[in-house]
């Protein structure tokens, strides 16, 4: 009793600093979520049940229809589509085409994004869960959160992550998007970055820029669960296009379980022979500068590039 | 101190040992300062780095990783020194190794401090180091290092602490009237009350022992750990089995070659030629031929086992590093990190002390050659249809190499100036054993005799 009367116990003082560090707390967590911003991916059009259904994004890309874009002399059109769609930092390419050699000595070519494996290695190394799967099997990047040790570059066995080396050049509109995971715009500096699918534009119910982009239409975006897939022009069953076509996934023996599937061909559709002389041309950008090619130096051996 | 007299061994051996303590000579402050010169340096090149980004550096898409990496495990290697040194040798009871434990246990220290700094310095943001505390993940290989480093850090203080407390002591005892307060109350503390009763000595010696023990199990988890982070990941070359262990053995064999070297400086600018002799480094000049020969051994089974089947990946490994681009680091590494020293070790021509630091030097160098080469060409092997990938150094990550090595030396070189660099209390208590030694058998002869009649 005679304690109380003296002012503070230390009781109460626990009491109180536990209190006020739990307000702080409290309010830390609900007042951004109360004024702050939402997310533009977070919320869906509520009460449409065709739209709560579950996702398994998958894509498949049909190499008899891939030609390089050779036959119409110009740089890939998905990876062009995709600069421009997400302002993709110079040099980067996040659906890459690489020229593939084959026995004959001829060679196709394979449009490479983000494979958005099942078993996706690259999660499993994250130290701060800053690369994760959501509900949908899309292997995302939360920017805001990733320290950029690049454990997960290491762990990619198919060389699709990239790294911001520096603050990127990108066009004056890139500043204008609203940043999320599902649309990592603009990239950030000291972090990873990669394709997502185009996740921002499927809650939209619209293809990706690489689907949309492609002029012969290759590229088909599928729902594992529903088992569909549209390339924009056909829409066909999944399961049975894939079978059909001798469906194969790259590198499919690492377990990784990628979510795209090739079906085997050279453009043979538009007439491209496997031994066509016709160059790959690179893609272009319209902004960016050397991009991350070179090394900005201060004194003493000044800047230079590679 | 006696006049006229001769003095005893402790005597000598506090004065030895004691004396760098007492002040600092000209040159040593010409070498602090030139080093503290080179550790700026590199912090500038930091500070650069930060402004601008990982863009200063070599390390591009491909080649994600570079110097910084190669630092890290080469400092987290050398840190095995002393759990090596002071712990295993303390376990088995090699007696040998009082005068070195505690240099031993301070390049651990000083070596998982620089070491640790590397994998922050490669991050892309350093600013958001504190992510690791708050939103870690155990899946990652990269959080076991991290708790395993930790722990060997802090292990390792108290281990090197430990048997330094009836030293503080002493100093407290012997500081002379001109010393500064601030030495005073630092001994002080730091001597913990020490009045060496024979139950402070009982505990202080069942402590040391006990850490003796928990030390190794954590020492060998560290560089187990560090291997895991690359083997952990598809890549050739690093997707490997005995890659723990091989690397454990790589840092126990360049953490031997750096105490001979500590040893070797020492010895002659602090004149410790009394206490570490010729016997000293013949011993560890064995340790690191047997270090020496299980690395060989890991090393030809790694390559033998890739290069035997050569798969596609693994060949494109091995003909750039054993013909290409990284032929020459790796044939450094062979010839001057393993014959050369092997050589200087088994053949006795030149004076045993120049002959095996010579040694020690080579097998440092070769070992950061082997780290080199352990972890660019890896990444340099193209995963998908495109050719191989290149790095450069650039002069930042020169400059951030460097003021880290500086920045080893300069620590150390100042933890020498403030604690005694042989543990005084052991060294005395050996020699004492050492001089009743003989008299042992016959008391025990004669109890004997007494029990039998």
């Amino acid at each position: 009793m005679q304690r109380k009367e003296k002012g503070l116990s230390r009781r109460d003082f626990i009491k109180g600093v536990g209190s006020t560090v739990g307000l702080i707390a409290a309010s830390s967590y609900a007042l951004p979520r109360l004024f702050g911003q939402t997310q533009a991916s977070e919320p869906r059009a509520a009460g449409d049940a065709a739209q709560a259904r579950t996702r398994a994004w998958c894509m498949v890309i049909d190499l008899k229809k891939c030609e390089g874009c050779v036959t119409i002399d110009a740089p890939p059109q998905c990876t062009q589509a995709c600069i421009a769609g997400h302002f993709v930092p110079k040099g980067q390419q996040w659906i890459q085409v690489y020229e593939v050699g084959m026995s004959g000595g001829g060679s196709y070519f394979m449009p490479t994004p983000c494979f958005q494996c099942e078993n996706p290695p690259c999660v499993n190394v994250c130290p701060v869960a800053a690369t994760y799967r959501d509900d949908e099997g899309i292997v995302l990047i939360d920017h805001r959160r990733c320290i950029g040790c690049r454990m997960c570059m290491g762990a990619c066995p198919y060389h699709r992550r990239f790294f911001n080396w520096a603050e990127p050049e990108l066009p004056p509109e890139a500043a204008l998007a609203r940043y999320s995971p599902l649309y990592p715009v603009p990239a950030v500096k000291g972090t990873v970055i990669k394709c997502m699918f185009c996740a921002h534009m499927l809650r939209d119910g619209k293809l990706p820029f690489c689907v949309s982009g492609c002029p012969m239409k290759a590229l088909y975006m599928g729902d594992l669960n529903e088992d569909v897939a549209s390339n924009g022009m056909e829409v066909v069953q999944l399961s049975k296009f894939l079978d059909a076509n001798n469906a194969y996934r790259y590198k499919d023996e690492l377990g990784t379980q990628p979510r795209v599937w090739y079906l085997p061909g050279h453009g043979e559709n538009f007439r491209r022979h496997a031994d066509d002389p016709r160059p790959f041309l690179k893609p272009v950008w319209s902004y960016g500068g050397t991009g991350y090619d070179y090394h900005p130096g201060v004194w003493p051996w000044g800047e230079t590039t590679k | 101190m006696r006049f006229g007299g001769t003095e005893s061994y402790t005597e000598r051996l506090e004065r030895t040992v004691l004396r760098p303590l007492a002040g600092t000579s000209p040159a040593y402050r010409v070498f602090v300062f030139s080093l503290l010169a080179v550790v700026l340096w590199g912090l500038y090149a930091f500070v650069v780095q930060l402004r601008y980004g990982l863009v200063s550096t070599g390390m591009r898409d491909q080649v994600l990783w570079g110097l910084y990496l190669v630092n890290f495990v080469f400092f987290i290697g050398i840190s095995h020194a002393g759990t090596l040194i002071s712990a295993i040798l303390r376990v088995t009871h090699a007696g040998w190794r009082t005068p070195v434990t505690r240099m031993a246990e301070m390049i651990t220290v000083v070596a998982i401090s620089v070491g640790a700094l590397m994998p922050i310095i490669d991050l892309g943001r350093p600013d958001r180091v504190w992510h690791i505390v708050v939103f870690g993940r155990f899946q990652s290989p990269l959080l076991w290092d991290i708790v395993s480093i930790t722990s060997y850090l802090t292990g390792s203080l108290i281990y090197l602490y430990l048997p330094l407390i009836p030293d503080f002591a002493l100093m407290r005892d012997r500081l002379g009237r001109g010393a500064s307060s601030l030495k005073r109350t630092a001994y002080t503390l730091l001597a913990v009350g020490w009045q060496n009763t024979p139950r402070q000595r009982k505990r202080l010696e069942r402590a040391i022992s006990i850490q003796a023990i928990l030390i190794i199990p954590i020492a060998i988890s560290v560089h187990t750990v560090v291997s895991f982070v690359f083997s952990m990941l598809m890549r050739p070359g690093w997707d490997s089995t005995v890659f723990g262990i091989y690397f454990v053995i790589g840092a126990i064999f360049s953490g031997i070659a750096s105490i001979i070297i500590v040893m070797a400086i020492f010895r002659r600018f602090f004149h410790f030629e009394e206490y570490l002799t010729e016997k000293h480094f013949k011993n560890l000049g064995y340790l690191l031929l047997t270090a020496l020969a299980l690395y060989l051994y890991l090393t030809v089974s790694e390559y033998l086992t890739t290069g035997y089947k050569l798969m596609v990946e693994d060949k494109h490994l091995l003909e750039i590093l054993l013909f290409g681009s990284n032929a020459p680091w790796f044939w450094a590494f062979v010839v001057g990190g393993m014959l050369i020293p092997a050589f200087l070790i088994v053949f006795r021509q030149w004076p045993t002390i120049p002959r095996l630091v010579v040694a020690g030097v080579l097998v440092n160098i070769g070992m950061w050659l082997k780290r080199f080469v352990i972890i660019i060409p890896s990444l340099q092997v193209p995963l998908m249809p495109f050719e191989f990938g290149a790095y450069q150094p650039t002069w930042v990550e020169w400059s951030i190499t460097a003021g880290s090595f500086a920045a080893f030396i300069l620590i150390f070189v100042i933890l020498a100036k403030v604690l005694p660099l042989i543990s005084i209390w052991e060294v005395a208590e050996e020699s004492e054993k050492k001089e009743t030694r003989p008299a042992l058998p016959e008391a025990e002869a004669r109890e004997k005799v007494r029990s039998l009649r």
